[in-house]
């Protein structure tokens, strides 16, 4: 008994130790990152001025003044909600019928979805700038861009509210059948209300992969949509890396998903785990 | 449900009128720029030109390797999406020979032969300028006067390498936390090898043969390599892999480095008063040892405003716009961009400011892009072939590698002409 409480405390004391060394390694990207948007881009590269140096602003002035930071912002919120609501829209009506009317094609449909996601992007840059631009006209619109971020995030909204669905009992849906609730009673009334967190959760996921996106976003913009990505991207300077100056670009860039994702952390949570303990 | 429909459709609607830019008649030049000081400071000044014409500026900022790659992509597909660009002088006669950006000729008052020659040919494809510059640069040695007169050693202009690395001896000192010689090593076709290169030329060497062969374990390469990880690996900061323009700047303004062999442009950045400046050394054949880069600016095929932006580009890259510089109020004589036109050098406010002006000057005067016998090619630190980034970058990591150790110079280079090869081979030129 005694080894088993020894253990027990050893235990106690470990794994909550372990949690906080993987959780400090993963966190020190994040504090380097807004730690160095503090310095000055000569500090920035002094390894003796890691912790102790002399805070600045210099690199948010910099930003505000001479970077139009709130134009690239307006438009990866207004870009990343609409993708993210149009792929729901579509996402769970699609999920619904695979996974409660499922047909012996539906495998092979959620995995040709998915497989669309293993095209190279660079693949098609061609063609898309050709259609788009030449035909369309629609390059550097919100439009387009909404488009884009939801088409190319469909596959995973799809497969996910796909898996969150299959944990729902069909005969919960067929009760609503018989009481002779439509089809869209059935997925307003009776399926979101019980996969609740599991499209919280679904939608958190693909404002960030919509909020991150950056092939398309910084290639398929100039100005009027462009995102914060392109804000980032044209912070690499040819004379090299500023660091500081990056920093804080990427620190402003980052700031709202982070606090989004921790206001949002027990939703997501609770939809990542929805179904894993059953 | 109809309610729903409603929404969605008042939604897309409402995203679509967003999108669409007003059109009011005037007219609005996009322009495609890298994050460089110069051109983040010509933002500010251009809103007078902005006030003066009603010309509405649009300014996009992107990464090199994405600005090139969008460029070409636009091209591709009819042009359109950018007024001007800008470009190096590595793309810029190739571009020129594709027809991908247009033949650039101004007015009287431009004074087109006030610009550098060495700018004017290097942007320049069989007579033709398809470029203007807004800032070059060469490369040249700064060195601490105060480290060399307590050693007793000199560095003289286009002194002997085999001098510069006793220099470099002389002033190591370590345990104090000086080391004798700070040089590029981050791999990097625009980074190491930019240096790499002006030393391979000074040993008498080049990238390619007369057949455009790669030619990386000629005896020079051998020799310049050897040399290079030699003077870096016992002279230089630890470390020094990691280390490229930005990297040494911090360093040498902590009075880390004795000598510092890099841009011209860096001595506006030097914050040790004990700065002094010589010209670029070499083991026997100075053509070559310094390099040549400006970035410039051109209008892409395509362009609908191809008339108001050839009327920005003559603004942008005029004496005035030099003047506009020095008297901006946020700016001032430090801040002109330097290397582009021989007038900004005989600027009484530019020279009270500019203590690196001469030397920057005779740099850039005796850079030498030109092909030669040795080099069939044109670029000093580069070749102007379409496939140089791609046969650069790859020989920057294996020139990295030797100087952390991780392979020999022989391997190093062994590895660096398979991969050029491969590179060259497949682009059909043998």
């Amino acid at each position: 008994m005694a080894t088993v409480s020894q253990n027990s405390k050893l235990g106690n004391v470990l794994w909550p130790a372990l949690a906080w060394i993987i959780a400090l390694v993963f966190f020190f990207p994040i504090f380097w990152l807004v730690f160095t948007s503090f310095k000055t881009d000569a500090d920035a590269v002094k390894p003796e001025f890691l912790f102790f140096f002399t805070p600045t602003l210099e690199n948010y002035t910099n930003m505000t003044q001479n970077y139009d930071y709130w134009r690239f912002a307006t438009n990866s919120v207004i870009t990343s909600s609409f993708a993210t609501l149009f792929a729901l829209v579509v996402g769970v009506p699609a999920a619904y019928a695979m996974a409660f009317n499922p047909s012996r094609h539906t495998k092979d449909i959620l995995m040709w979805m998915l497989s669309t996601k293993m095209l190279p992007a660079a693949a098609v840059l061609y063609p898309m700038t050709f259609l788009t631009k030449n035909m369309l006209g629609i390059y550097d619109t919100h439009f387009l861009v909404i488009l884009v971020l939801c088409l190319i995030n469909l596959p995973i909204v799809v497969w996910m509210l796909f898996t969150y669905f299959k944990e729902i009992p069909k005969e919960i849906i067929e009760a609503g059948k018989m009481d002779g609730v439509s089809t869209w009673g059935e997925i307003k009334d009776i399926l979101i209300p019980l996969a609740w967190g599991g499209i919280a959760s679904t939608a958190l996921l693909t404002f960030i992969f919509c909020w991150n996106e950056a092939y398309w976003t910084v290639r398929l913009t100039t100005i009027d949509a462009a995102t914060l990505s392109t804000l980032i991207e044209g912070n690499r300077a040819p004379e090299g890396l500023f660091f500081g100056r990056l920093a804080a670009v990427s620190t402003a860039a980052v700031a709202p998903i982070v606090i989004l994702g921790w206001f949002c952390q027990k939703q997501l949570v609770a939809g990542l785990t929805f179904g894993a303990v059953k | 449900m109809t309610s729903l429909r409603n929404t969605a459709l008042g939604l897309a609607m409402g995203i679509a009128s967003a999108s669409v830019a007003a059109a009011d008649g005037h007219t609005e030049l996009t322009i495609a720029i890298v994050n460089n000081g110069h051109m983040i400071n010509m933002q500010k000044v251009a809103e007078a030109y902005t006030a003066d014409t009603g010309v509405a500026l649009n300014w996009v900022s992107l990464e090199e390797g994405v600005l090139r790659e969008q460029v070409t992509s636009d091209t591709a597909t009819g042009g359109g999406q950018y007024d001007i660009i800008n470009i190096g002088m590595q793309e810029a006669p190739i571009w020129g020979a594709a027809g991908w950006i247009e033949p650039l000729e101004f007015g009287a008052e431009y004074d087109v032969d006030d610009m550098l020659p060495a700018m004017r040919n290097g942007l320049s494809h069989e007579g033709t300028l398809y470029a203007a510059p807004f800032y070059g640069e060469s490369s040249m040695v700064m060195y601490r006067k105060d480290l060399t007169e307590a050693a007793g050693v000199t560095i003289a202009d286009n002194d002997s390498w085999d001098n510069v690395k006793a220099a470099a001896a002389a002033m190591h000192d370590p345990d104090n936390g000086v080391y004798g010689a700070c040089l590029r090593g981050k791999p990097g076709w625009g980074d190491n090898m930019a240096f790499v290169t002006t030393v391979v030329n000074s040993f008498g060497g080049a990238w390619f043969d007369a057949d455009m062969r790669p030619a990386l374990e000629s005896d020079e390469w051998k020799a310049a390599i050897n040399f290079y990880v030699d003077l870096l690996g016992n002279y230089g900061p630890p470390g020094s892999e990691g280390n490229s323009f930005n990297e040494i700047l911090a360093l040498y303004n902590e009075d880390k480095c004795g000598m510092w062999i890099d841009a011209t442009i860096a001595a506006s950045f030097l914050e040790n008063d004990n700065v002094a400046y010589a010209q670029s050394p070499n083991a026997g054949n100075p053509v070559g040892a310094n390099w040549l880069w400006a970035w410039a600016m051109a209008v892409p095929t395509g362009s609908p405003n191809s008339e108001a932006a050839h009327d920005f580009i003559e603004w942008a890259t005029s004496k005035a716009y030099i003047q506009a510089v020095g008297n901006h109020p946020d700016f001032g004589w430090g801040s002109v961009p330097t290397g582009t036109r021989a007038s900004t050098y005989a600027i009484p406010e530019f020279q009270a400011v500019a203590k690196f002006a001469a030397a920057e000057m005779a740099a850039i005067e005796s850079a030498a892009p030109a092909a030669t016998d040795i080099k069939p090619y044109v670029g000093v630190q580069f070749a102007a072939i379409p496939e140089f980034p791609e046969v650069g970058s790859a020989v920057a990591q294996e020139i990295a590698a030797a100087l952390s150790g991780a392979k020999s110079v022989d391997e190093a280079l062994a590895a660096s002409q398979a991969a050029a090869d491969a590179i060259m081979s497949e682009a059909g030129y043998y």
